[in-house]
């Protein structure tokens, strides 16, 4: 009863693993807590024009804990247009990449929630939607927006756990996600040129 | 200079209780209230506010409410009347219409400078509340100055406001109450909803802070939450106290015109502009009210109470516009007002310790406040989530004041040894 009004309960159990080292998190919460210029983090993405509308980002190093930290390797993500774009259909668009992050950023979310809250998971499933007026890009319509106008995401979760505590999940993950505050809040971006 | 054992700066509930528990443990003391009792009340609050808690939830060491209105609020002149009253029942030795100037640590004690005078003492209380300053966000900054901007603290009453539309950003107890007056005085009011928590005035017929009582939850102390700072920035529960004994939710202001937007992230140029967030923050807080209830039909079915309260009952989730206003453009609403009720923050610009954390707040153990070299000499009361979920309340000064005096005492006690 006394934990009725805590937004996150815990009641992490030995038996739930969804391969998430919650332990590890938290500790690294409290030691963040303490040194909030640890908590300062840099990511990065370099991006190399291929050919047409087809291009390449390398990921690799951050910045982080208070120093430059290198990774074993390094990620390519290519991107592309479709057939119907007049493109030659090497990658994925560029939206459909933001799609991905905010399903995967959801998503990790979700197991490390459950995991803390001593949830089981079975499996999850996210499907998204992404809602575009092509006017916007093309620059038939300058009430258009170029981005898009609504976004959908459906979760399918099988877990151990009642379907509010389940949908409860997914908020908290909302509420804790990245990529979810990236496309739902403005940020200032800024451009130079050499 | 005048000395007393322990000084308390503030006459509020806070204090007040304080001065009941050390006048029961025949510790000399005095309080320092920069205007009358229960100042706060008097002066800082709108026309038509009335506590969130019901009259019987009045309560303090060896005091409560007798009226015949058990179930209803009490307005602001009520609320200093029962403080009044209690005041001269506990002859509170109150030095009042005494500005505290600053505060400074001694070798043993501190040193208390007000514009009547100055004051030693060994033991010192703060007992000046948690809401002395509104907060406002950064980027009221971008706010256009044809636009009046004001917080709760300024805000009267509707017609003291311009005509023309109204923002009021945040949507806790004082942001709704504001939403719903001022949507009646005929000024559209335009609503920013970022996390909230709602709840129903009335539960299966009991007030929801009767079974938040009855249940323990406002009882529930500060160790054992898992994260106890988290519990402390919860926002105020959504809820006003009428004689109607209304449920106030987005549901209810949506009803009333109000427009509802998400939490404002950017105010740039004369435009605002809202989370999409807005369905996220509304399931969440539906959610947690959800638990909140299933908790009370546990609690209630466990200790047999069922057959005296009505049935168990759940409420229409949060009616979510799904094509919510993402940027407005002021003006061109005709937005004349913006009040900020993005909550409130201590003052302690007059304390001259080194208490307060990077962010300013006081660095302290259920009241107990980490005075470097000087533990056991320095106490704060009426916080947040302080010791138990009420302490910030006019119900929760009174269990408080007893521990914490309990603790000045016998850090007297050890000091003396």
């Amino acid at each position: 009863m006394n934990e009725m009004m805590n937004a996150m309960d815990t009641n992490a159990g030995a038996a739930v693993d969804n391969g998430v080292n919650v332990a590890a998190l938290v500790e690294a919460r409290t030691a963040l807590d303490a040194a909030p210029e640890a908590a300062q983090f840099k990511w990065r993405a370099t991006c190399e024009w291929m050919n047409g509308t087809h291009s390449r980002s390398t990921i690799s190093g951050f910045f982080g804990l208070g120093e430059e930290q290198s990774r074993e390797k390094s990620f390519m993500v290519d991107a592309d247009h479709p057939m119907q774009f007049a493109a030659e259909d090497n990658a994925p668009t560029p939206v459909e990449i933001v799609l991905s992050g905010l399903a995967s950023c959801l998503t990790a979310g979700v197991a490390a929630v459950a995991q803390h809250r001593g949830i089981q998971l079975r499996s999850v499933k996210a499907t998204l939607e992404g809602d575009m007026d092509l006017q916007g890009i093309l620059g038939i319509d300058d009430e258009v927006r170029n981005g898009f106008g609504a976004i959908r995401v459906h979760f399918d979760v099988d877990a151990d756990a009642s379907e509010d505590d389940i949908k409860a999940l997914v908020a908290q993950s909302q509420k804790r996600s990245a990529v979810f505050d990236i496309v739902t809040n403005p940020t200032n971006v800024f451009v130079s040129v050499n | 200079m005048r000395y007393a054992t322990t000084v308390i700066i503030g006459a509020g509930q806070s204090g007040l209780a304080m001065s009941r528990h050390l006048a029961d443990r025949s510790i000399d003391h005095v309080l320092i209230e920069r205007g009358e009792v229960a100042n706060a009340w008097r002066k800082e609050r709108w026309d038509s506010l009335r506590l969130l808690t019901p009259n019987w939830q009045s309560r303090l060491p060896g005091y409560a409410y007798d009226g015949d209105d058990p179930n209803g609020y009490m307005n602001m002149p009520e609320v200093v009347r029962f403080l009044q009253t209690y005041a001269q029942r506990i002859d509170a030795p109150i030095h009042d219409n005494t500005n505290v100037k600053s505060v400074r640590p001694t070798e043993r004690g501190y040193f208390v400078a007000t514009d009547r005078g100055e004051w030693q003492c060994d033991r010192l209380v703060l007992a000046t509340g948690a809401c002395n300053v509104a907060t406002v966000p950064a980027i009221a900054e971008g706010l256009p100055n044809t636009i009046r901007s004001i917080t709760p603290m300024q805000y009267r009453n509707p017609d003291a406001l311009p005509a023309g539309g109204v923002m009021i950003v945040g949507a806790s107890a004082t942001g709704v109450q504001l939403a719903k007056e001022i949507q009646a005085s005929g000024r559209q009011v335009t609503l920013s909803v970022g996390e909230h928590v709602r709840v129903p005035r009335l539960y299966r017929g009991r007030d929801i802070k009767w079974w938040m009582d009855v249940t323990g939850v406002m009882d529930q102390r500060y160790t054992a939450v898992d994260d106890i700072n988290r519990a402390r920035r919860v926002p105020s529960l959504q809820l006003v106290g009428t004689p109607e004994r209304i449920t106030l939710d987005l549901n209810a202001l949506v009803q009333d015109g109000v427009d509802v937007v998400g939490r404002m992230q950017g105010l740039r140029d004369g435009v605002a502009q809202f989370s999409g967030a807005l369905a996220n923050q509304c399931a969440l807080a539906d959610l947690k009210m959800n638990r909140l209830l299933d908790g009370i039909d546990a609690w209630a079915s466990h200790n047999g109470v069922d057959a005296e309260v009505g049935a168990p009952e759940r409420f229409e989730p949060t009616r979510v516009d799904v094509n919510s206003t993402l940027s407005m453009h002021l003006a061109d609403r005709n937005i004349r007002t913006i009040i900020w009720a993005t909550g409130y923050r201590p003052d302690y610009s007059w304390l001259h310790a080194p208490v307060l954390d990077r962010k300013g707040r006081i660095r302290h153990n259920g009241g107990v406040v980490d005075m470097p070299g000087n533990p056991g000499s320095l106490y704060v009361m009426g916080l947040p989530f302080m010791r138990r979920r009420k302490s910030s309340f006019i119900d929760g000064a009174g269990d408080d004041a007893h521990e914490l005096a309990e603790h000045l005492a016998a850090s007297l006690r050890s000091a003396a040894a």
